[in-house]
């Protein structure tokens, strides 16, 4: 346990001395959350834009965090030769692991105390939120998208990684129903967008949040499956060195 | 290949590019199962008990090991979290000179710098066993005397040392046990001082022109002529007056004269074979 601190203390230091992160989880979603909602040009479909955006926000916050950061970071842990040094310590491949999806709790966790009150003072009324479920989906969806993120970590190089993650993460934020409803996507790509993680938590954050997911039955069982697909991906694509 | 390194000394793995001398330091640090043989490092299988080695166990690798973005003081810190019985930040930045750097980020610091925070990170743990890959390869003349220091220091603690490295001059200066390897193979495996025992050469430069035999019969030894006016006798320096003498009486010139104990790099060149 003390390890497991340890390591975890190195990996939220390292985080919030890095500017280019704490703009991807905490500056990103607050911007987009802000400037959509008080400039009504997104064809949201709900009265005021607030309602559709903060959860789909939250689900861009988990993104950011469980995929990008945490892949950014891994890929060049991997290609400094930081996880291969760690390896000759007590620590060991298990704790770092731990520490490592502990880091990524942490910071969801702040990111969504930021979040959620800015969503509230910008006029965001939850309709019956069982905020249990909706803590269950972003757990779900934080194994997906970690999943995702590391297995490019474990196999990409540094700067090809970098890419990757970045223009993945791009396209889910555009497909995942987060700032753009699947309503307004052409037929094929939202067929295809509410099969990708990114919309199904999205659509799932609406539905606990607010009533509103389109299809939650379906989107339910999309997360678990890419929950339990991807981490088992990455754990047989991973090298560490 | 076959070798043992002992506690309170500094046994240097020596040998030419490609020759094994980082995949058998990653056998020893449990990063890799050896293919056949054995291996115990403090009694431990380090393949299959990595976890518990790696307690006392100290490791620098070839290169990197640390984040760019990463602070002095934060990575030192960690390490020195990791161990139970660990060294204290402070004191520890203080013995690689590091102190004044704490805040730094990695990127910024020189090659030297760079080395001795990876060696920190190896110091952290007050190793029983320590496992040094080319400790001042990208280092300064300054920065090379103060590694060879602390790592003469920390064989003194009586840690078993193990380095690996390419540079000759490197060994020579540290090394009590010298360990050269060629093609996987273990070709020399003595103390320094037994490697160069009858093995002294008189080497010089002259006329290309010189005539060998007469030399060889007059000085009661061998000459051999490795490249155009260069010359060497495989002899200690007892037979450098007649040579000089030879020399002078014959009207040839007398450059470059080197006599005593055969140089590593010879050492190792006679036993690999390999004139890279």
């Amino acid at each position: 346990m003390k390890l497991i601190r340890a390591q975890l203390r190195s990996e939220l230091v390292a985080l919030s001395r890095n500017g280019e992160q704490l703009l991807l989880t905490l500056g990103i979603p607050v911007l987009l959350l802000t400037f959509f909602s008080v400039v009504d040009v997104l064809p949201t479909g709900t009265p005021d834009p607030i309602d559709f955006l903060a959860p789909g926000i939250l689900a861009l916050a988990v993104m950011s965090t469980a995929m990008v950061a945490l892949g950014i970071g891994t890929g060049f842990e991997r290609s400094y030769k930081v996880l291969k040094r760690l390896g000759a310590t007590p620590l060991g491949r298990g704790r770092l692991v731990v520490a490592k999806i502990a880091s990524v709790v942490v910071v969801e966790a702040v990111q969504f105390a930021v979040l959620i009150p800015v969503a509230y003072a910008l006029g965001w009324h939850p309709h019956q939120p069982t905020w249990l479920l909706a803590l269950l989906a972003t757990v779900l969806g934080t194994f997906a998208f970690a999943g995702i993120g590391l297995s490019l970590a474990g196999r990409l190089r540094g700067e090809i990684n970098l890419a990757a993650q970045n223009g993945l993460y791009l396209v889910l934020l555009l497909l995942g129903g987060m700032v753009i409803p699947f309503a307004k996507l052409p037929g094929a790509l939202a067929s295809i967008a509410k099969l990708l993680p990114s919309g199904a938590l999205a659509d799932l954050l609406r539905d606990t949040l607010t009533s509103a997911g389109t299809q939650p039955g379906r989107s339910w069982i999309v997360l678990v499956m890419w929950a339990v697909v991807t981490p088992i991906a990455a754990a047989r694509l991973f090298r560490w060195e | 290949m076959s070798f043992t390194a002992e506690p309170g000394q500094i046994t240097a793995v020596l040998g030419p590019n490609g020759a094994g001398k980082t995949s058998t330091l990653e056998v020893c640090e449990g990063y890799r199962a050896p293919s056949s043989g054995q291996v115990a490092v403090l009694g431990m299988n380090p393949w299959a008990q990595q976890a518990l080695l790696s307690r006392q166990m100290g490791v620098m690798l070839q290169e990197g090991g640390v984040s760019n973005a990463a602070r002095v003081c934060d990575v030192v810190r960690l390490y020195c979290d990791l161990y139970d019985r660990g060294m204290q930040p402070a004191e520890l930045l203080d013995i690689v000179g590091l102190t004044e750097r704490a805040l730094s980020t990695y990127r910024r610091l020189s090659g030297g710098e760079k080395q001795r925070l990876s060696l920190a990170l190896a110091l952290a743990s007050k190793p029983q066993v320590a496992f040094l890959d080319e400790p001042t390869s990208g280092v300064d003349i300054a920065g090379r005397q103060r590694i060879r220091q602390i790592v003469r220091d920390l064989a003194a603690a009586g840690c078993a040392v193990v380095l690996a490295t390419h540079e000759l001059d490197e060994a020579e200066k540290l090394a009590d046990q010298v360990i050269i390897f060629n093609c996987g193979t273990v070709v020399a495996n003595a103390p320094l001082a037994d490697l160069r025992q009858g093995h002294d050469i008189i080497r010089f430069t002259s006329s290309p022109n010189l005539n060998v035999a007469e030399l060889s019969a007059m000085v009661g030894a061998l000459v051999h002529s490795p490249a155009p006016g260069t010359f060497e006798i495989s002899s200690d320096a007892s037979r450098v007056g007649p040579l000089t003498t030879w020399l002078a009486d014959n009207g040839h010139p007398l450059i470059d004269l080197q006599a005593g104990q055969q140089r590593l790099e010879d050492i190792v060149l006679r036993l690999t074979g390999d004139p890279s």
